[in-house]
């Protein structure tokens, strides 16, 4: 089952990469111009959250009835319900770093492919990043 | 508006919805990224970092599969500060960490799965998002 979760994991990430590649996330100015409601403003990013959102919460109802996932034991579902400081705070600096260069964790790896310095940088620090974080929350 | 492209932004949003249906209906995972990658890092068993190793690199063949059928549709911005480049992944990976999730496990499958928690972190990270660049653009007008 290790090989099919495996494989499975890399075609979905592949599939998620092509993604972000056609809804042009991978595009930072397009981010900034999204955000940039007083000037430039693009509203194409709210038609690729509309559109994943409608196709996530009509399949997730169905998934989720399901007993077990295909190739794992069980559903690992986040279970924390509470709304606290942590994720406050936690989603403003994210925020205020996705609108100081436009990219979020997925299209900055995927920009990957464009063979140019940022998103390298990006990633790099990003992973500093979390380590920071692992550092002084424990 | 500027550069408005609704119909291949249905289709990207379109696909990433597919992709993060299957994870969670063959593996039983919310494909959020930044939970992904940061665990991957940190996983304790062989199994649990390759998977998420292996989706993550499926990000950067997709975004290689997407330049190959289209290219040159869009191509790598030059001239941004790399400084600011490097704090905005640190402020992305620290926040990312702390709030438990980013743009796709709290934007996409946190609001595919109706949890509260993902809409207070969406509407928190959009309006911050918003104000930097409001303030970057407009009252600081680096115009980049």
């Amino acid at each position: 089952m290790i090989a099919q979760r495996n494989i499975a994991a890399l075609l979905t990430g592949t599939l998620f990469g092509v993604g972000l590649g056609v809804a042009q996330m991978i595009d930072p100015n397009k981010i900034l111009n999204f955000l940039d409601i007083a000037g430039t403003w693009d509203a194409s990013l709210m038609f690729v959250l509309g559109a994943a959102l409608v196709t996530s919460i009509f399949a997730f109802k169905i998934i989720l009835k399901q007993k077990a996932p295909h190739f794992a034991d069980v559903f690992a579902v986040p279970t924390q319900k509470n709304i606290d400081r942590s994720l406050l705070f936690g989603a403003t600096l994210f925020g205020v770093g996705w609108g100081v260069a436009g990219y979020c964790p997925g299209p900055g790896f995927a920009a990957l492919a464009l063979g140019s310095w940022e998103p390298i940088i990006f990633v790099l620090t990003m992973i500093v990043g979390f380590a920071l974080h692992r550092l002084t929350t424990r | 508006m500027n550069n408005f492209t609704p119909w291949t932004a249905l289709m990207g949003g379109l696909i990433i919805g597919i992709s993060a249906s299957l994870l969670l209906w063959l593996n039983g995972r919310i494909a959020g990224i930044s939970g992904i990658a940061n665990g991957a890092i940190w996983a304790t068993t062989v199994d649990d970092r390759a998977w998420r190793i292996l989706f993550v690199a499926g990000l950067v063949v997709g975004g290689f599969i997407y330049l190959a059928l289209f290219p040159g549709a869009i191509q790598a911005r030059s001239g941004y500060p790399l400084w600011l480049v490097g704090a905005a992944g640190l402020l992305v990976g620290f926040g990312t960490a702390l709030g438990s999730g980013c743009t796709s496990g709290h934007g996409v499958c946190g609001l595919g799965r109706l949890s509260l928690r993902s809409l207070a972190a969406t509407l928190t990270f959009l309006a911050a998002g918003i104000i930097t660049v409001y303030v970057m653009r407009h009252v600081l007008a680096v115009n980049l």
